[in-house]
């Protein structure tokens, strides 16, 4: 078990090289000069050399690979050139309110996506069955920036019920847990859930439907096992695998939410990075996206490790 | 030595043989008694005919513009689905958008298709260290969401249809290639495969006649899975103004410039997402009917 | 003229497959990922005689199935040579496409060793097409292989694996393994997974092929009865090396190795009144990665002594052309029933 985890994160490591280096090459691919955004157009040909100098852009490839890294480790991304503020904090302000969003979002998927996927694995063949895998493909079918729209014109344009854009009160700094605040997170955190709880209920369905299959029940409710104590067998058995799911789940929308952010102009990474793109503000935007990228590389380890602890069915030598 | 086998007959001389169905045969007389597949199947036929004819088929000016008709609502003489932001007629816009949409819904997963699958079968063939090495690789892609590598590389790239092709292609090749990785080890390692070698064919011969048979199957069912993905994010990147530039009418860039219009149209506004919906939901269905035709007898 | 028939080189005397030093170890990871090696197979030499059966027996993991591997060059040994009608098996004398013409193999798993996604003349015909034979002739001589293996062609020739039945599939790995005209076929558990009555009629089958096609089988089976049934000698494997090698009938009636005497106790009689009651080989095999000292079968060997442990007996005459490797059977090797001592000990069953 400990060689397994020792050997889960020797393995990360050069994983996570490997996604700092698809970052390093991000601003590499991107066409244009890379000086153009730091410096004026009438800069003079000295002013050029001893930027490139100073930028390192004279060095071949693999040594400002290291150097970047040395700088990124340190929590040094850059400066944003649309904001001149270090692109670090940017990104960390916006990573936590997109935490917040999807935090919420995963729960809600994690508690509709088991609710369905328990009742379709019980009532298997049945029209709930049916309804339910209906839904879930629905949660995955669906261009999630849409139904986000969607429920904007539902609750917002038609209904008057919550705001349709926005991060907070207008005014208001920083976030509170207050009705103020939280009216805002409600549709685009629905909109996230949608795909979680599509994800999580065929998840929960196939673990229960093996689960009642399995001898063991049959014996269990032959030795006149009440129903409340097969359901406790059965989530029992489906528990570690569903919240590994949802562990990944919250990875996904953390890097995936930058549509609906954007159509809910929701204050998080998402937006950070559409407005990185507009200005082609490219250290902004492969500092986001290594941020992102590394935190969806944690938590699956985080959750792999998790795993291996709590079910020790898992022999993985 | 042996001659007992040595009088064969010509080919002339050889009686017809009682055959049974392949297994592609039965997939489709499988395919073709369920009523869903079908469905979604005429569905998806349709929008292809649409993509192929819609510029014979429009009634409207898809690229017209009138300052005088902007935002009508649907059911408005003339304009049957309403008219956009610049006066354009929806229907038409909606019918020709099926075009590019599925050109960029589509494109990437075979192009996907074709790279990932000579990656992944070339590693689960080859095994040891070139395996390792390609493996690897891929794993770090794979480290990304799919969402978040599509908008890290087209953002950088630039907008454009190429760089989202691009972008998109590079996305899914990974995601293929473990897939042809998996399924070719798993190949790989029956006996057909040694019995192939001991009658002395080469690695190519083999990959050709015994391989790509047993591997080609469970990679494109694989892969008609992403399509519906493929819309999505496809959409999703015009949607950022990252894909397809305005005029060219394409759903997900219709959606971003009539999202200001939510308040005054809201139902014409939606429209371009009921499509683009309604395309991937029945890439979805179909991806999983014909999983459930090919599972049986494999 | 067929394309495909090989000349016999070295004469009848000359052994049709010559097997000498052979060694192959598999790299393991060991826990910690300390590096480990399986001797599956250490150090055998054997030959096999044109036109004969050599039965090859041995408990799982005793390294009959990497032996095989290794004769059909599947993979290739770490140590030792093959020499083939006194050629030397992939060198100019014998390049690997002409030695792979003239060996062939029967797998266990008629399922696994048929291309699910190919029609059974199909699978036939592709050996010989990948010796130049065009498609037409090919498929001809895959419907001739599969009458002759007693499968109607007509009936059989298009239809695909799954719908067979164990034995007819086996049937048809067989015609498969003699689309090449192979001088030898090795058949590795050939028949092990198939019914009795099935596994009977496959038995006489070969038999037949072997007769009329001046065929050369090495047999490999854990099923005694089988191989006593199929084989001229027989050959004795434990944990990679070879323990006793000798006519069939000789072993059966005088088997000189402990090993072979307990295999063949342990052997499920047809009489009822001859039933084992204790069973003589207990426990598993030991770990081939970490063999044991001196002779490897001490650990459970009723007669081990402290030699046993210290010195590795090599493989040594008990009779015409019967030879084991045992401390017993060998004359002044510090065992008190070697030949030395008491003789009468020496054929105790």
């Amino acid at each position: 078990m400990g060689a397994y985890i020792l050997r889960r994160l020797l393995l990360a490591i050069p994983i996570m090289l490997g996604v700092a280096l698809v970052c390093f090459m991000l601003v590499q691919i991107a066409p244009g000069d890379p000086l153009v955004s730091v410096l004026p157009p009438d800069a003079s040909q000295e002013l050029r050399a001893q930027m490139i100098t100073a930028y390192g852009f004279d060095q071949p490839l693999p040594a400002q690979f290291m150097k970047w890294l040395w700088h990124a480790v340190q929590g040094d991304l850059g400066t944003s050139i649309a904001t001149s503020r270090p692109v670090f904090s940017e990104v960390m302000t916006a990573a936590i309110n997109s935490l917040r969003l999807a935090f919420l979002a995963t729960l809600i998927g994690f508690f509709f996506g088991c609710l369905f996927g328990f009742v379709a694995g019980y009532f298997q063949d049945t029209w709930l069955d049916r309804l339910a895998s209906v839904f879930s493909v629905f949660g995955v079918s669906v261009p999630h920036y849409w139904l986000g729209m969607l429920l904007v014109i539902v609750f917002s344009t038609q209904l008057y019920l919550l705001p349709a854009t926005g991060g907070g009160p207008v005014g208001a700094s920083g976030w509170a847990w207050d009705w103020a605040h939280v009216q805002f997170m409600i549709l685009p955190a629905i909109t996230l859930s949608v795909i979680p709880t599509g994800i999580i209920a065929r998840t929960v369905r196939a673990l229960v439907a093996e689960t009642l299959a399995q001898e063991f029940i049959v014996g269990l409710r032959a030795k006149g096992l009440g129903e409340s104590g097969i359901f406790r067998h059965v989530v029992k058995n489906a528990a570690p695998t569903a919240l590994a799911v949802m562990g990944l789940q919250l990875g996904y929308l953390m890097g995936g939410s930058i549509l609906v952010e954007t159509v809910f102009a929701w204050p998080g990474t998402g937006l950070l990075l559409n407005s990185a793109i507009f200005q082609r503000d490219l250290p902004l935007l492969q500092g986001t996206i290594w941020v992102l990228a590394l935190f969806f590389v944690v938590l699956n380890l985080l959750v792999d490790i998790l795993q291996t602890l709590l079910d020790p069915r898992i022999k993985r030598a | 030595m042996n001659m007992s086998l040595t009088n064969i007959p010509s080919p002339a001389q050889m009686v017809p043989i009682e055959t049974s169905p392949g297994y592609w045969t039965s997939v489709g007389r499988r395919l073709a008694r369920d009523k869903v597949a079908l469905l979604v199947g005429g569905i998806i036929l349709a929008l292809v005919l649409l993509a192929l004819l819609g510029q014979y088929l429009t009634l409207g000016d898809p690229y017209g513009t009138s300052m005088f008709k902007r935002l009508r609502p649907i059911g408005t003489e003339g304009f049957p689905l309403g008219s956009d932001e610049l006066g354009r007629d929806m229907l038409s816009r909606l019918m020709l958008g099926a075009r590019l949409s599925l050109f960029m819904g589509i494109t990437p997963v075979i192009l996907a298709f074709f790279i990932g699958s000579a990656v992944g079968i070339f590693a689960g063939y080859a095994g040891g260290l070139a395996n390792a090495l390609i493996m690897r690789t891929v794993d770090i892609f794979y480290a990304f969401p799919s969402v978040l590598l599509a908008i890290a590389l087209s953002g950088a790239l630039g907008a454009g249809i190429d760089n989202a092709l691009l972008s998109l292609t590079l996305v899914f090749v990974p995601q293929i290639a473990r897939v042809a990785e998996s399924v070719t080890t798993q190949v790989r390692s029956r006996d057909y495969i040694e019995a192939a070698r001991a009658s002395g064919a080469s690695a190519f011969t083999i990959i050709r006649t015994q391989v790509l048979g047993n591997v080609l199957g469970p990679i494109f069912v694989f892969a008609t899975g992403l399509i519906s993905v493929c819309m999505i994010l496809a959409s999703g990147l015009s949607f950022l103004g990252l894909g397809v530039r305005p005029p060219e009418p394409e759903w997900g860039l219709m959606l971003n410039t009539l999202r200001t219009a939510i308040y005054t149209q809201p139902w014409v506004a939606a429209l371009p997402g009921l499509m683009i919906f309604m395309t991937s939901i029945s890439f979805n269905i179909l991806a999983d009917r014909l999983r459930a035709a090919m599972a049986i007898r494999s | 003229m067929n394309a495909l028939v090989t000349p016999d080189l070295g004469g009848p005397a000359q052994p049709l497959l010559k097997v000498s030093s052979l060694v192959k170890h598999f790299p393991v990871k060991g826990p910690l990922g300390k590096k480990a090696v399986v001797r599956a197979v250490d150090n055998i030499s054997f030959t096999v005689q044109k036109g004969e059966t050599l039965g090859v027996v041995g408990e799982s993991g005793c390294g009959k199935s990497t032996t095989a591997r290794v004769l059909m060059q599947l993979i290739t040994q770490d140590r030792g040579e093959l020499i083939f009608d006194a050629a030397e098996v992939n060198s100019h004398q014998l390049p690997l496409r002409d030695f792979r013409r003239q060996v062939q193999m029967v797998f266990q798993d008629s399922y696994s060793s048929l291309n699910p996604r190919l029609t059974i003349e199909q699978s036939i015909a592709f050996g010989p097409r990948v010796h130049g034979l065009s498609p037409a002739v090919a498929l001809a001589r895959a419907r001739e292989l599969l009458a002759k293996v007693g499968l109607e062609p007509v009936r059989f020739a298009g239809r695909y694996p799954h719908e067979l039945s164990g034995g007819q599939r086996q049937r048809v790995n067989i015609a498969r393994a003699l689309a090449l005209e192979p001088r030898l076929v090795v058949l590795d558990e050939a028949v092990s997974a198939l019914d009795k009555s099935v596994e009977a009629q496959v038995l006489n089958l070969l038999l037949d092929l072997k007769k009329s096609l001046d065929l050369t089988y090495v047999f490999i089976s854990h099923d005694l009865h089988v191989v006593r049934y199929m084989s001229d000698r027989i050959l004795v494997m434990y944990l990679g090396e070879v323990v006793e090698i000798g006519p069939a009938e000789a072993l059966f009636t005088r088997a000189a190795h402990p090993y072979t005497r307990a295999l063949l106790s342990s052997m499920p009689s047809m009489d009822p009144a001859q039933r084992t009651l204790a069973s003589p080989l207990t426990g598993d095999p030991p770990s081939p990665i970490d063999p044991p000292s001196g002779c490897r079968f001490h650990t459970r060997c009723p007669h081990a002594e402290a030699a046993c442990r210290i010195s590795k007996p090599l493989l040594f005459p008990t009779g015409e052309h019967h030879e084991a490797a045992c401390l017993m059977s060998i004359p002044s090797s510090g065992h008190s029933r070697s030949p030395r001592g008491d003789q009468s000990m020496r054929h105790t069953p």
